[in-house]
């Protein structure tokens, strides 16, 4: 990807534009830099979005190259869950403890349509409309299934986020986020 | 087949013929077992092969519809049967005639709240215990109030109800217990590597002995067949894609062939050639994940890689030709979607050169290997009745000595016009299912160096009306998708929506006999039974 492609989401880097604490924001910078090139990602896949997941993560595609590779089959040694694939009503309470029971600072990328939306089982009677429902999503990566080269693209959106973000003082003392009912509920 | 027809009128008088695709019997409820046992052991119509067990919700009843065949005749018989009692519909159970029906009838009471007498577990399987309603039937309330998303997990009940029928003959609740109380149960999955997706064993454990092993499925059920019901016929065929991802193009050619059959559509000679041939492109693709994934799952991560890379070349002349790496949607009604990519041919021929070198490396590396042959030697074992009884067909079943391949016993597409062996082994045990599908790599290359440039010129499809009716009728085809038989079943009542439509998987099939091969063997054991059966749980959920 051309770098000057890479620019279309620049309100990721205003965030940080009112100025920041210049001891506390560099040290920041340094492990950011640090967090966002080591992202583990659990090893979680429903369907079809999964044998994408693994080829992005074998010979041709090979997402060590960005630090990703470090897959975990437990969720209390992973950074971030991509939720590759349709959850179901079954699945949900799986699905959301999974994510209770990752370390903070966590985050979610849902790949592909049934994740972000439903996709095309959205009429179904057993199938969520959207991850997002019960757990919060960070990058949204559509496809159905994405390549695995958006899927890098939605990966390298997250380590931008996590670039920009403010570790001390908020990342290491966050709350949990609301999810869609939560917020919906109040 | 007049002979079937005396021989069922002879045995039961009070059987309904219909006329239909196979012969069609339609019999009192009481009387399935006994015709089932008839059918199953008489020396001239051997039905042992259940390949599809179908609920249906007809309106004023509920029933099933069983598709028999013979594995010695490979004749077909259709029986239903059913039940006005919606309230507590009940019938008999033939899960002691052919085992398959097992799961297949728990299958059925969770969609459409039908009990069956005398089958030991009916508890729910694919929803979960809380549900309320029957999703199946034609007056499903699918307000999503009713059942909301859940956020607690679900309560596993060791204790299945079930009906049984009294020596009397008096038919009364009853319980079966599946976990003794001091049974050590654990689980693995539904999040778990080696499961190859969302499935969920609870496993009884005597020390590091097996003793049962409960499949809980259900965690990627997207109700696919309930809502092709309300989908058009072209739009039906993007859900199968979705089935089972690693045999796309096999299922979508069922799902093609059956409605083809039911317009009487002659599929241009160019089409049938081009299916054929992404059929074993996409079986190579398939063997090789399974290689890939088997070999990870048993501690030889390198082969994943390996796996992996030649892969990517099958991926890459899809997406030549279909535009996509996964769910290509490319077979359709009347032919195929597009006409191949110039470099299609090029591309295929290449790969041809380059597999057999390629599998050489992988035995090598793998295949030959103490630690691989000791973890798969001698472990899982299925005998061919069992594999019958199962309805374990593909690689699993030929492993196990049973001839059980579509593309040889009705051919479909140009599978009668090329030479190819079936791979048939007879030790059943988990190194035969991986070796009959080592060879199977071999023997779709031979078929594709047959076919690669014999391809006619021609149309790639006939021109299909937009809004396609099949006339009434029950319509049922099979073919041989990479783990075993597909089948597709279509009930239509003559207008634009199929009003019913099932999708019999191989998976599911797969799933019920895990806990047949692993009693007795070691918990390590599993992983490589579940490897070597090779299943994708989408394709079991549906």
């Amino acid at each position: 990807m051309k770098e000057e492609d890479f620019n279309e989401n620049e309100y990721i880097e205003q965030l940080r534009a009112a100025g920041t604490n210049v001891v506390v924001g560099k040290l920041d910078d340094l492990i950011n830099w640090g967090r966002s090139n080591s992202l583990w990602p659990l090893t979680f896949a429903t369907s079809c979005c999964g044998i994408e997941f693994m080829s992005a993560g074998a010979a041709r595609f090979d997402m060590a190259r960005f630090g990703f590779e470090v897959a975990r089959a437990s969720p209390r040694q992973a950074d971030v869950i991509v939720v590759a694939g349709t959850i179901v009503h079954k699945m949900a309470p799986v699905l959301k403890r999974l994510y209770d029971q990752m370390a903070e600072p966590k985050y979610v990328v849902a790949m592909g349509g049934c994740a972000i939306s439903g996709g095309p089982f959205k009429n179904s009677y057993h199938v969520l409309k959207g991850v997002e429902e019960i757990i919060p999503v960070d990058v949204y990566v559509p496809g159905c299934p994405p390549k695995p080269e958006a899927f890098f693209y939605g990966m390298m959106q997250l380590q931008r986020k996590i670039k920009a973000e403010q570790y001390f003082g908020v990342v290491n003392r966050k709350e949990a986020k609301p999810t869609k009912t939560q917020t919906e509920k109040k | 087949m007049g002979n079937i027809k005396e021989k069922i009128g002879s045995f039961l008088p009070e059987a309904v013929f219909e006329e239909g695709q196979y012969i069609t019997v339609s019999v009192p409820a009481d009387k399935v077992h006994a015709l089932a046992l008839y059918l199953r052991d008489d020396a001239d119509l051997r039905f042992d092969y259940l390949a599809n067990l179908t609920g249906m919700d007809w309106g004023e009843s509920l029933g099933v519809i069983y598709h028999l065949n013979s594995t010695t005749y490979n004749h077909w018989v259709i029986v239903k049967t059913s039940t006005t009692d919606k309230e507590n519909p009940l019938l008999y159970s033939v899960g002691d005639v052919w085992a398959t029906a097992l799961i297949n009838e728990r299958e059925i009471h969770d969609f459409y709240g039908i009990r069956f007498i005398n089958n030991p577990d009916m508890r729910h399987i694919f929803l979960r215990n809380d549900w309320k309603g029957f999703p199946f039937r034609k007056d499903y309330d699918t307000n999503p109030e009713i059942n909301p998303i859940p956020l607690e997990s679900d309560e596993y009940l060791d204790i299945a109800p079930c009906v049984k029928e009294t020596d009397n003959g008096k038919i009364e609740e009853s319980l079966n217990t599946i976990f003794e109380k001091d049974d050590y149960v654990i689980n693995i999955g539904p999040q778990h590597p080696a499961t190859h997706g969302v499935l969920h064993f609870r496993v009884a454990l005597d020390g590091e002995i097996i003793k049962k092993v409960d499949p809980n499925c259900g965690y990627i059920h997207r109700g696919i067949e309930k809502m092709c019901e309300s989908l058009t016929y072209p739009q039906t065929l993007h859900l199968t894609d979705r089935l089972d991802y690693l045999s796309a193009h096999n299922n979508r050619h069922a799902l093609c062939l059956c409605i083809e059959d039911a317009l009487q559509v002659e599929v241009p000679e160019r089409a049938k050639y081009i299916r054929t041939m992404m059929d074993e492109l996409m079986r190579i693709s398939s063997h090789l994940l399974f290689w890939s994934t088997c070999c990870m799952d048993l501690g030889a991560l390198t082969a994943f890689f390996y796996g992996f890379r030649d892969r990517e070349k099958i991926l890459d002349i899809f997406e030549e030709t279909c535009g996509a790496r996964m769910t290509m949607n490319y077979n359709t009604i009347g032919g195929v979607m597009a006409d191949i990519h110039p470099n299609f041919q090029k591309r295929v021929k290449e790969l041809i050169a380059y597999l057999p070198k390629a599998l050489k490396e992988y035995h090598t590396v793998f295949t030959g290997n103490v630690i691989a042959q000791q973890r798969m030697k001698g472990i899982g074992y299925l005998t061919k009745e069992d594999a019958i009884s199962y309805s374990v067909t593909g690689p699993s079943g030929r492993a196990s000595g049973w001839t059980c391949d579509v593309r040889k016993r009705t051919p479909y597409g140009v599978y009668d016009k090329v030479d190819f062996k079936e791979i048939i082994r007879t030790e059943g045990d988990a190194f035969a299912r991986y070796m009959v599908r080592m060879d199977e790599i071999m023997e779709s290359v031979h078929i594709l160096e047959q076919l690669v440039d014999n391809i006619p010129e021609g149309d790639y499809a006939v021109k299909m009306k937009p809004i396609i009716k099949l006339p009434e009728g029950t319509y049922f085809r099979q073919v041989e998708a990479c783990r075993g038989a597909f089948g597709v079943l279509i009930e239509s009542k003559g207008e634009k929506y199929p009003y019913r439509v099932k999708f019999s998987s191989p998976g599911l099939a797969l799933v019920n006999v895990v806990d047949l091969l692993s009693r007795k063997n070691k918990i390590a054991d599993l992983i490589s039974i579940g490897a070597s059966l090779d299943y994708v749980v989408p394709d079991i959920d549906r």
